[in-house]
């Protein structure tokens, strides 16, 4: 099978489109690379759901914690001390034992245009089960870093902006807020990198895989059984990990030459190599 | 097995000094009656009963070790232990990357088991199997709509909850399981014969080994010995040689 | 272990449960948790070497040290930490029992990779195959640890590089102003205040590391989740306590031990951060 013949069948096998069944012998480089690269966009919108939510919830939780009141800020700490303090598989496994006993109903969500119906048995589907669980996740780790960045605000900053007469709102939008996020980024991109690679657990060891739809690393799985060789596939996987995590990476670069822009650069000390060598 | 091979290198620099290595015996240790751990925390069960018997037969000295089922091909082949006897089909895939001794186990059949008293059409139906077993790919042959569980546990579980309306597995491993459900499963539909019967995994490279061990099965076979066991491990219904 | 456990199936109840627990199998379990313990331990020391390491060389004035660095840190942490433990430790084996194969044997001629099979002499093994099973188990922690040791200690040197570059450079300048050397000011002032900026992101690493311990499994290093799972799934009457699908009660203690595991690290981290944090004019 040529490589154009395996993208057509397998590009979008993750999602239902495609070759039913999946290459079984005379597997090839390209069936590897394609289907490999077709499951990870499971991958990517598992991440990308989960942290856009989760830094929005995170935020929160991190407020209720440093600033909230009691009724907010013990149940955002029981929260988090649950979501970090268990394993990401006991959640899914625990998530899933509980989605699968929800009876099964449809929940009309009336949308003013139409009705869109929505079924609790979708949670047990991997697609939304476990998305929540990731965006629960992350919200818990997030919400830590947050709240040790939100306690390692300089004073001297909220002084000056007490001086200026700002409060409430203003203060926290142009002092508390780029302040915390300034100190919680580089923790906060570890976070993000871990999550996204957490989605490889998804149906590893969380959710069944429905009609062989999966993400990566269910292929890559797929082909280290049936070629005996786990050389070739979990390679091609890492490959696609590092890629994405490269541009989330790049990504959080960006936003945090952003956050620091006003920081005094520090001396650069050039390099010589004769200073090293008479030392 | 590089031992055997590497023998022949050996005695000529230091002869007499080829003391027979022990043989590293590989299993998975959560398939049974096959080979599981007991509670005494050993393996045990038909496979590890055959497999003490093979070594005593062919006076080698055997040790047991368990692997992730997943990884239980590359280990061997790597070299990390010379065997697997874990309730492993012969198939031709399989055949094309390591090698197998003569079956000790005939072909069994895979069958279907869903919740008492459904009327379940298997064509149309939801299936759950373990991810990747020959079971997965037979389902997804088959047309029907599959899911993957990383347990046979779980495949099991998902019918119970209505998750699937189906499971299909090895149907040795499913039979105890209706047995003792008290009427809540029961076997639907025709067993489906997939795979090969089970034989020893070896390298390839390991020919000599391959042929003591086929030396010890069949002279099991021949005295009736494996009959025996197969009757005493998997109760009335088991095949014989 | 208890004389009426004789014979499990005859007797009920707590007596019943007394033995259930009791038996070889669960005690493998307990000790399990001293595996995970002992990995814990083991793996910290190199992940805080490999760290430290990652963020001096990608501070370096040296180009190629800062090429290093961020390669380092940049591939490693691309990859899943179980994507990386599927393959790796099968490399890291082979690789070594390769060049074990070139120096102690010099004289077996003929190819290592044989079609699929990997052969190597009998001396290079590793670790030797007469070796009794507990030095097998020894060298695959080993392994392990160092796979630890690789991932983590580029997550830890990322965040370590981030804490460095924290620190308000008045901090530095001032110190610099007071004439110490470039030695000085790091180890005096840059280092200690380091730390208030990097705790957070160390302790979310080290509750990472605890919960990135079921992934042993996958080196055949029978760990305290794999117990869990084998204990906790339906036993059929083959077994002397036979017993339906009991593992979301297994699960729940695991879920028990890590809670307290993180409860008490945590504990331990607020001790550090509030001595990090000594004399820091932070918000709180």
């Amino acid at each position: 099978m040529s490589c154009a013949e395996s993208f057509s069948s397998y590009a979008f096998r993750s999602i239902g489109f495609g070759e039913r069944l999946l290459p079984k012998s005379d597997i090839t480089l390209c069936d590897q690379i394609i289907l490999i690269g077709s499951g990870m966009m499971w991958n990517v919108y598992f991440a990308v759901v989960a942290i856009l939510f989760g830094f929005v919830f995170a935020t929160m939780l991190a407020f209720a914690r440093v600033n909230g009141p009691a009724y907010l800020r013990l149940p955002a700490d029981f929260f988090v001390f649950v979501f970090r303090g268990s394993p990401l598989f006991i959640q899914f496994f625990f998530a899933y034992e509980l989605f699968v006993q929800l009876p099964r109903v449809g929940v009309e969500i009336p949308l003013g245009f139409a009705t869109l119906t929505a079924s609790t048995s979708w949670l047990t589907k991997a697609w939304l089960g476990a998305t929540v669980v990731l965006f629960l996740n992350t919200s818990a780790y997030s919400a830590e870093i947050f709240t040790g960045a939100l306690k390692s605000i300089p004073r001297g900053d909220i002084e000056a902006a007490d001086a200026f007469g700002m409060a409430g709102f203003k203060k926290f939008r142009r002092i508390v807020f780029p302040t915390m996020l300034r100190l919680a980024w580089p923790s906060y991109s570890n976070e993000a990198i871990f999550l996204f690679h957490s989605t490889a657990l998804v149906f590893f060891s969380g959710f069944p895989a429905w009609r062989r739809e999966a993400d990566g690393l269910y292929y890559a799985s797929y082909f280290a059984e049936a070629t005996f060789n786990p050389f070739v596939p979990y390679p091609i996987i890492a490959v696609y990990f590092v890629f994405f995590t490269l541009l989330i990476v790049g990504f959080f670069g960006l936003v945090s030459k952003r956050l620091n822009r006003h920081m005094a650069e520090a001396p650069k000390v050039k390099f010589r190599l004769g200073s090293m060598l008479t030392r | 097995m590089k031992k055997l091979v590497l023998a022949a290198a050996l005695s000529a620099l230091a002869a007499g000094t080829a003391v027979a290595d022990p043989i590293r015996m590989g299993t998975e240790g959560a398939y049974p009656p096959y080979n599981f751990i007991n509670d005494a925390g050993e393996v045990d069960g038909f496979e590890r009963e055959l497999g003490d018997e093979i070594c005593k037969r062919a006076e080698l000295e055997c040790t047991w070790v368990t692997n992730d089922w997943d990884s239980i091909i590359p280990n061997l082949v790597s070299g990390n232990y010379d065997t697997i006897i874990a309730g492993m089909s012969v198939t031709p895939e399989r055949d094309e990357v390591i090698d197998f001794s003569n079956e000790y186990y005939p072909p069994s059949p895979s069958a279907f088991v869903g919740a008492a008293g459904m009327d379940v059409d298997l064509s149309g139906a939801i299936i759950a199997a373990q991810t990747n077993t020959i079971q997965a790919g037979h389902v997804s042959e088959m047309g029907a709509t599959l899911v993957e569980f990383a347990t046979p546990d779980e495949t099991v579980a998902a019918v119970r909850n209505g998750e699937a309306d189906a499971v299909l597995a090895d149907k040795d491993y499913l039979a105890p399981i209706v047995a003792e459900s008290n009427g809540m499963l029961e076997f639907i539909g025709e067993d489906v014969a997939i795979g090969g019967g089970i034989g020893i995994g070896l390298r390839e490279s390991d020919t000599e080994l391959k042929a003591t061990l086929n030396k010890a099965i069949d002279s099991m076979k021949a005295d009736g010995t494996l009959n025996t066991m197969l009757a005493k491990w998997f109760e009335g219904d088991a095949p014989q040689w | 272990m208890f004389e009426f456990c004789a014979d499990p199936k005859a007797i009920e109840g707590l007596k019943w449960l007394s033995c259930y627990l009791t038996t070889p199998k669960h005690a493998a379990m307990y000790y399990s948790i001293l595996t995970v313990l002992a990995l814990l331990a083991a793996a910290v020391p190199p992940i805080l070497f490999l760290g430290f390491a990652g963020a001096l060389a990608r501070r370096s004035g040296f180009a190629p040290f800062r090429w290093i660095g961020l390669g380092y840190t940049s591939i490693v942490r691309g990859v899943p930490d179980i994507v990386f433990f599927l393959f790796f430790p099968i490399a890291l084996d082979q690789a070594v029992e390769v060049l074990r194969h070139k120096v102690k044997c010099p004289e077996v001629v003929g190819p290592i990779y044989q079609g699929n099979d990997f052969v190597v002499c009998q001396a290079a093994k590793m670790p030797l195959g007469p070796s009794p099973q507990w030095m097998h188990e020894a060298w695959g922690f080993t392994l392990a640890v160092i796979t630890f040791a690789i991932v983590f200690g580029a997550f830890t040197a990322n965040t370590l590089h981030g804490a460095l570059a924290a620190v308000p450079k008045g901090q530095l300048e001032t110190a610099r102003a007071f004439g110490m050397t470039e030695r000085q000011t790091f180890w005096r002032v840059h280092m200690p205040q380091m730390w208030v900026y990097a705790l957070p992101g160390l302790s979310n690493l080290w509750m990472i590391l605890i919960k990135a311990t079921p992934l042993l499994f996958l080196l055949g290093i029978k760990d305290i989740v794999y117990w869990a799972k084998e204990l906790g799934g339906m036993k059929t009457q083959a077994y002397s306590y036979p017993h339906p699908d009991w593992r979301i009660w297994y699960f729940a203690a695991l879920m028990v031990f890590y809670l307290l595991l993180t409860w008490i690290s945590q504990r331990v981290f607020d001790r550090v951060f509030a001595r990090a944090s000594r004399g820091m004019a932070v918000a709180k």
